[in-house]
């Protein structure tokens, strides 16, 4: 059947191209069916190589279906439908453009068969979604946006000359295994790993998602790390330092998440740490924790997509996200209330919710294959996670000290969206056998086993107790106008700076030698100026030049004039 | 709609509540415990009260090392918002450089051109 043949980026694309010349009811229509029509499309696609052609003796294979890129493609969708409800109220035309095609984009980098093709999508990821930040309009999300687009389009770069390399190397463009014992292999590894947050390499996440628009920030949290996610998952498992690097990134951003006031960058660090998870699980690379990580980024999507749109609905709201201007707002805003309190239970992974399905596995492959201190680690992360997002979150927006801002829940879309991914998030985790009949591989997996809930909700619990304590101590780290560095201050300060000092002395020191240099060339010119005239008193002192031009013209003249006679 | 007065955690006393009912719950699971049989792998894991003393003291570690990360970490809020005069600086830097350069242009200009009249 033809329909097979259309890649599901295509729906998206035209939903752009929609969305650029409709408005109104129309557009919103069009846009909420889109991913509708295109579910429903991917339902019908059975697992194969739908798109191949030959490429300067390169078989390129833009499309190409299995479980691993279905199970992406599947919570894209779920993604793009919620965030496209809750930015139905948006009249601005480029946001929806440039929504749909970050969409189309995502989807198009989890179907790549090849990595040139791979290389396209990142791009089209990096170009589209940056327009998402800039919407905002104003001088720091323009900033941030270039700096987003620079690593961006950098990540890109390096995977494009990993592509090249590995062409050489292999004979081949093909996307699978590709491990870490070649040079291209390393390259495309660095190139996933930026895209992915790895530690150092993670500063783009944090410092553009909180500048991006309300609803902006609801796709860009769905799409760029977890299509890294894919990608690693596809080419890297079973790399052993990808456990450590996950591990790292589960642990560190915890410690910026507490003392960061801006809720939505409190949630960007939470994002990382929750890729971290993923990240681990690729590097174990069993089927169980392949299943791990595939299910947590399906259940990660949702929930933090949903802690991200009722931070965005208080911005939206109150036009503020820092901690320390919020508070109280549980009193009108109850819905919006209840609906994060549900989010961040599942990120704490509490029982019923969806983190507890998906994170636990994870951290029993890590068990099983003997990473003990890996274990612990990832225990202390899901103890620290429940500690910033889940609790730290809701608290300091809608509880904490009354900031005396009275505003009412958001407009209906943004609840509906909300509702719905509240809705999932507790469905997957009552249900998750449902999650479960979708990941690549059958491991009969069992979340609900006794001694797991017990020890989850004991974590939990006395997570919770701690935070109550400390607070009541007063030790707990107040909300702070501030702001926190990180690495990104080595490329927002000090190379700048240095570049600046460096430079400035090079300009000092090029400025000293050139007027010298100046200085003894007119030195020499006045020099021989001078030995010329002794020379020429006799010819041409009190003349100009200019009457000798003239003199030999009217000799030139009379040659010519003679010639004629002649 | 509620008056400003009487929502849920404006009564200390529900704060209380709220509160015992999580040192209840807390107490609960740790005598569970003694009574729920695990089964699992790590010799950790069977130790009694592991999870609740290390979410408990974990978290109370996370929250002291990230005050500590305050001390040289933190800045003021508009630390990085010179950004945009920081550029600003290097272009005014350069500008009288430029200037500079200009008007030993302007100097040598005269200076060649003097060279170049007679007289």
């Amino acid at each position: 059947m033809w329909m097979v043949e259309i890649p599901p980026f295509v729906p998206f694309f035209v939903g752009a191209l929609i969305a650029a010349v409709t408005h109104g009811l129309l557009r919103n229509v069009l846009m909420v069916s889109i991913p509708i029509i295109s579910a429903f499309h991917l339902s019908m696609v059975p697992e194969a190589v739908h798109l191949q052609f030959v490429f300067l003796d390169y078989q390129l294979i833009p499309y190409q279906v299995d479980k691993l890129s279905l199970m992406f493609a599947y919570v894209f969708h779920i993604a793009a439908f919620i965030a496209i409800i809750y930015s139905l109220h948006v009249r601005d035309t480029l946001q929806q453009v440039a929504a749909m095609m970050y969409t189309g984009s995502g989807l198009g980098a989890v179907f790549a068969g090849d990595l040139l093709t791979l290389f396209v999508f990142w791009e089209f990821l990096a170009f589209s979604s940056v327009f998402l930040i800039w919407a905002r309009r104003t001088q720091r999300a323009y900033v941030a946006g270039m700096r987003y687009l620079i690593i961006q389009v950098l990540s890109g770069i390096i995977l494009l000359v990993g592509a090249l390399f590995y062409a050489v190397e292999n004979g081949t463009l093909a996307f699978s295994y590709i491990g870490l014992d070649s040079f291209s292999g390393c390259l495309i590894f660095i190139a996933f790993g930026i895209k992915c947050a790895f530690p150092l390499a993670h500063n783009w996440l944090t410092d553009a998602y909180p500048e991006a628009t309300v609803t902006g920030t609801v796709f860009l949290s769905a799409f760029s790390t977890k299509v890294a996610v894919y990608a690693l998952a596809r080419a890297y498992p079973g790399t052993e330092l990808l456990i450590y690097i996950g591990a790292a990134m589960a642990c560190f951003p915890i410690l910026f998440a507490v003392i960061e006031n801006d809720l939505r960058r409190v949630l960007a660090y939470s994002l990382i740490n929750q890729v971290g998870f993923m990240v681990v699980g690729i590097g174990i690379g069993t089927a169980l924790a392949i299943n791990g990580t595939v299910s947590h980024a399906f259940a990660h999507i949702i929930y933090k997509g949903l802690l991200f749109m009722s931070m965005g609905a208080v911005l939206h709201m109150t036009g503020r996200i820092n901690g320390s201007d919020l508070g109280g707002l549980y009193k009108t805003m109850p819905k919006t209330t209840v609906l994060c309190i549900v989010g961040a239970a599942s990120i704490s992974a509490f029982p019923l919710f969806s983190g507890f399905v998906s994170k636990s596995m994870v951290m029993a492959a890590a068990l099983e294959n003997g990473f003990n201190w890996i274990w612990l680690t990832l225990l202390f992360a899901s103890a620290g996670v429940f500690h910033h997002a889940g609790i730290k979150i809701p608290y300091f927006a809608f509880f904490a000290h009354d900031s005396g801002i009275r505003v009412s829940d958001p407009p209906n879309n943004m609840l509906c969206a909300m509702v719905i991914a509240a809705g999932l998030c507790i469905f997957i985790g009552v249900y998750p056998t449902a999650l479960y009949a979708l990941l690549p591989y059958e491991t009969g997996y069992n979340p609900y086993d006794a001694s797991h809930v017990l020890a989850q909700t004991q974590l939990l619990f006395f997570a919770a107790l701690a935070f109550v304590w400390l607070n009541l101590r007063g030790v707990y780290p107040p909300e702070l106008r501030a702001t926190n560095l990180d690495f990104d201050w080595f490329y927002r300060r000090f190379f700048p700076n240095l570049l600046q000092k460096i430079f400035s002395i090079i300009w000092k020191k090029d400025k000293a030698f050139r007027q010298a240099f100046l200085a003894k060339l007119s030195r020499c010119l006045i020099f021989i100026a001078q030995k010329n005239d002794g020379i020429s008193v006799l010819l041409s002192r009190t003349y100009p030049a200019s009457s000798m031009v003239m003199w030999v013209a009217v000799t030139l003249a009379i040659y010519l004039f003679l010639s004629f006679i002649h | 709609m509620e008056t400003d007065k009487n929502h849920l955690f404006d009564n200390p006393k529900n704060v209380k509540w709220f509160l015992y009912i999580l040192y209840g719950s807390c107490a609960a699971l740790f005598i569970l415990d003694f009574v729920v049989h695990r089964h699992i792998r790590l010799s950790w894991g069977n130790l009694w009260g592991f999870y609740p003393i290390y979410g408990f003291v974990g978290c109370i570690v996370l929250v002291h090392v990230a005050k500590w990360a305050r001390t040289f970490l933190m800045r003021p809020e508009d630390y990085y918002a010179s950004e945009g005069k920081g550029n600003q600086s290097v272009a005014e830097l350069e500008a009288p450089l430029c200037v500079e350069e200009k008007s030993v242009e302007e100097k040598r200009s005269t200076k060649a051109g003097d060279h170049n009249v007679d007289g």
